[in-house]
C-alpha cells in the first residue's frame, strides 16, 4: 500500500460520517519512512549535513591548537556543539520535505492526525542525528585522539539527547517557517532551547571519559525528562501550528 | 478608555494617553510604594554583615526577578493557554500575553544587569558560568525569540497561535531556572524566600524591605501591563480600521469603473 493510500485510509472521514478511523501508528511509521526515503533519494544528509559536521570538527581543531591536549579534554562539548549546528540544517531539510509541493496542505485536507506526523518526523530525524553523533564520535577519536569509555553511558545519553534535540528541531522549524526571515531566525529560537541538551549530553560524556559515571547518569535523567517533555509538548504544539497555517 | 474590556475606543489614539482614572490611582499607589522601597533600601535597612552596602542591590534584583520570571512569564503562559483553548480564544489574550512578555523581558534584563553589578562587587567578576546565571541568560534569549517571532510575523490569528505556542514552550524553562541552584553545584545562593519549607532565610528589616520591594514592583508590573495592553489593542484596532478603509476605497473604485470606461469611450 502506498504512503498516500495509507494516509487516506488511515484518517479520511467517510462522507456524512463523524467517525474517524485512528491509524496513528501507521501514520507515524509512514511519515518516518517517507522522510528517510526522501533523504536517501535527495542525499542531503550524506552529501551536505554529514560533511558539514565533520568540517566543523576539523575547524575546532584549527582554532583550539591541537598540540596541547585541549581538544581531547573538551571533545564531548565540541561534539555536541557540532551536533546542535548540524541539527539546524537537518531541521530545515525536514521542514522543507513537508512544505515542498504543498504536501502539508494535502495532509490537512485528509484530516490526518498531525501528532502522528510529528512523531514520525521526529523519529526520522532522531535516526539521522544518531548516525551523525556516531560519525562525530569516530571523527573525535581520529582527529582529537579522544579516549571514550563507558559505552552504556555514552550510548544512552547520546540516544536521549538526540531524541530531545530531534523533537525541538521539528517544532521550531515549523515555528520559524511561517515567519519573515525564518531561516535566520531558526538558530536564534532553537539553540537557546537546546542548551539543556548540550549541558546534559556534555556532562554525561565527560563523566564517561573521566570515569565518574555516577554523575553522568544524573545528567542522563535530565536528558530523559527533557526528551519526554519535548516529545509530548512538541506533538501538541506541532499539531496546533500546522493545522493553523 | 475607561476599562480593560476588549472594546476600545479608537479615538483614544487622538486623545493620546492610555490611562484612566483607575490607572492613575494605581500609578500613584505604585509611586508611593516605590518611594517607600527606595527609602527602606537606602536608609531604613542596615548594611549586611558580610556584603555591607552591596546587599542593597538585592532590593532591586529580587523583585525584578520575581516580576520577570514568575509574574510576567506566568501571566503570558496563562494568557497564551487561554488563547489556544478554542472555547476561550480571543484577541484579548494574545495582546495580554504579548504585553506581559515585553515587560518580562525588560525586567529580566534588569535582573541580569543588577545581578552582574552585584557579582562584580561580591565575587570579583561581572559574569561567571554558574548554572543559575546561565539558565537565566537562556531564558532571556528564548523570550527575545518570542518577541522576534511576533515582530517578524504578519498580525492575525496565525501569529497569535504561533506566539501562544512559543510562550508555553518557553515557560518550560522557568522551573529549570528556579531549580538550577538545587540541580547543579552553583555559587548562586539557594532560594531565600520561595523555599520548599515555606520558611524564608531572611528576617528583620531586610525581610520587610524585600517584601515591600516585591509589592512595589508587582504594582509597577500591573500598571505597565494595563498601559502596554491598551496601546497594543489600539494598534490592533487602528490596523483593522486601516484595512477596512482600504477595502472600502477599492470597492468604490471598482463601482466607479464602468462610468469611467463610459467616459473614456
Amino acid at each position: 500500500m502506498s504512503f498516500d493510500e495509507k494516509l487516506a485510509e488511515g484518517s479520511a472521514k467517510a462522507p456524512g460520517s463523524s467517525e474517524t478511523v485512528d491509524f496513528r501508528a501507521s501514520i507515524v511509521l509512514a511519515t518516518a519512512r517517507k522522510d528517510l526515503r526522501s533523504e536517501l533519494r535527495a542525499g542531503v544528509f550524506v552529501s551536505q549535513i554529514l560533511p558539514f559536521a565533520l568540517l566543523v570538527l576539523i575547524l575546532f581543531a584549527f582554532a583550539l591548537d591541537p598540540d596541547r591536549g585541549v581538544l581531547r579534554r573538551v571533545s564531548p562539548g565540541l561534539i555536541w556543539v557540532t551536533v546542535l549546528f548540524s541539527a539546524l540544517l537537518a531541521a530545515r531539510r525536514s521542514r522543507g520535505i513537508e512544505t515542498e509541493s504543498g504536501a502539508e496542505d494535502v495532509l490537512s485536507l485528509l484530516a490526518v492526525d498531525f501528532k502522528g506526523v510529528f512523531v514520525g518526523k521526529v523519529l526520522a530525524m532522531w535516526i539521522e542525528l544518531c548516525v551523525l553523533v556516531a560519525a562525530l564520535l569516530v571523527g573525535a577519536v581520529v582527529f582529537y585522539e579522544a579516549d571514550f569509555s563507558g559505552f552504556w553511558l555514552l550510548g544512552v545519553s547520546g540516544l536521549l539527547a538526540s531524541a530531545g534535540l530531534a523533537a525541538c528541531s521539528v517544532v521550531y522549524s515549523v515555528l520559524a517557517g511561517g515567519v519573515r526571515g525564518g531561516e535566520s531566525l531558526l538558530p536564534v529560537l532553537l539553540l537557546p532551547v537546546a542548551v539543556p541538551i548540550l549541558l546534559g549530553a556534555t556532562r554525561s560524556w565527560e563523566a564517561g571519559i573521566g570515569g565518574y559515571q555516577g554523575e553522568g547518569w544524573a545528567s542522563v535523567l535530565l536528558l530523559g525528562i527533557f526528551a519526554l517533555i519535548n516529545w509530548v509538548a512538541g506533538a501538541y504544539a506541532y499539531a496546533a501550528l500546522v493545522e493553523e497555517s | 478608555m475607561s476599562s480593560l474590556h476588549p472594546s476600545p475606543d479608537l479615538n483614544a489614539l487622538q486623545r493620546g494617553p492610555t490611562g484612566s482614572r483607575a490607572t492613575r490611582v494605581l500609578g500613584v499607589i505604585t509611586l508611593v510604594f516605590m518611594v517607600a522601597t527606595l527609602y527602606m533600601a537606602l536608609v531604613g535597612s542596615p548594611p549586611d554583615e558580610v556584603q555591607q552596602d552591596v546587599v542593597r542591590l538585592l532590593y532591586i534584583h529580587v523583585p525584578t526577578a520575581w516580576v520577570a520570571m514568575y509574574l510576567s512569564f506566568g501571566v503570558a503562559t496563562l494568557a497564551s493557554a487561554l488563547y489556544l483553548i478554542p472555547r476561550t480564544r480571543a484577541d484579548f489574550w494574545d495582546s495580554v500575553a504579548a504585553a506581559s512578555v515585553e515587560i518580562g523581558v525588560l525586567f529580566l534584563g534588569l535582573t541580569l544587569a543588577v545581578g552582574s553589578i552585584w557579582a562584580r562587587a561580591t565575587w570579583g567578576v561581572w559574569w561567571t558560568w554558574d548554572a543559575r546565571l546561565t539558565t537565566t541568560a537562556i531564558l532571556f534569549v528564548v523570550y527575545l525569540g518570542y518577541l522576534a517571532i511576533r515582530n517578524l510575523s504578519d498580525p492575525g490569528p496565525s501569529r497569535a497561535k504561533r506566539c501562544a505556542v512559543v510562550a508555553i514552550l518557553n515557560s518550560l524553562n522557568v522551573p529549570l531556572v528556579h531549580l538550577s541552584v538545587e540541580l547543579w553545584r552553583t555559587v548562586h545562593q539557594k532560594p531565600t524566600i520561595l523555599r520548599r519549607d515555606f520558611n524564608p532565610t531572611i528576617s528583620g528589616s531586610m525581610s520587610a524591605t524585600i517584601a515591600l520591594s516585591v509589592v512595589a514592583f508587582t504594582l509597577l508590573f500591573a500598571w505597565l501591563l494595563i498601559h502596554r495592553f491598551r496601546l497594543a489593542w489600539i494598534e490592533r484596532e487602528a490596523a483593522q480600521r486601516g484595512l477596512a478603509e482600504a477595502i472600502t476605497s477599492r470597492r468604490a473604485e471598482a463601482d466607479a469603473l464602468p462610468e469611467t470606461l463610459e467616459v473614456l469611450s
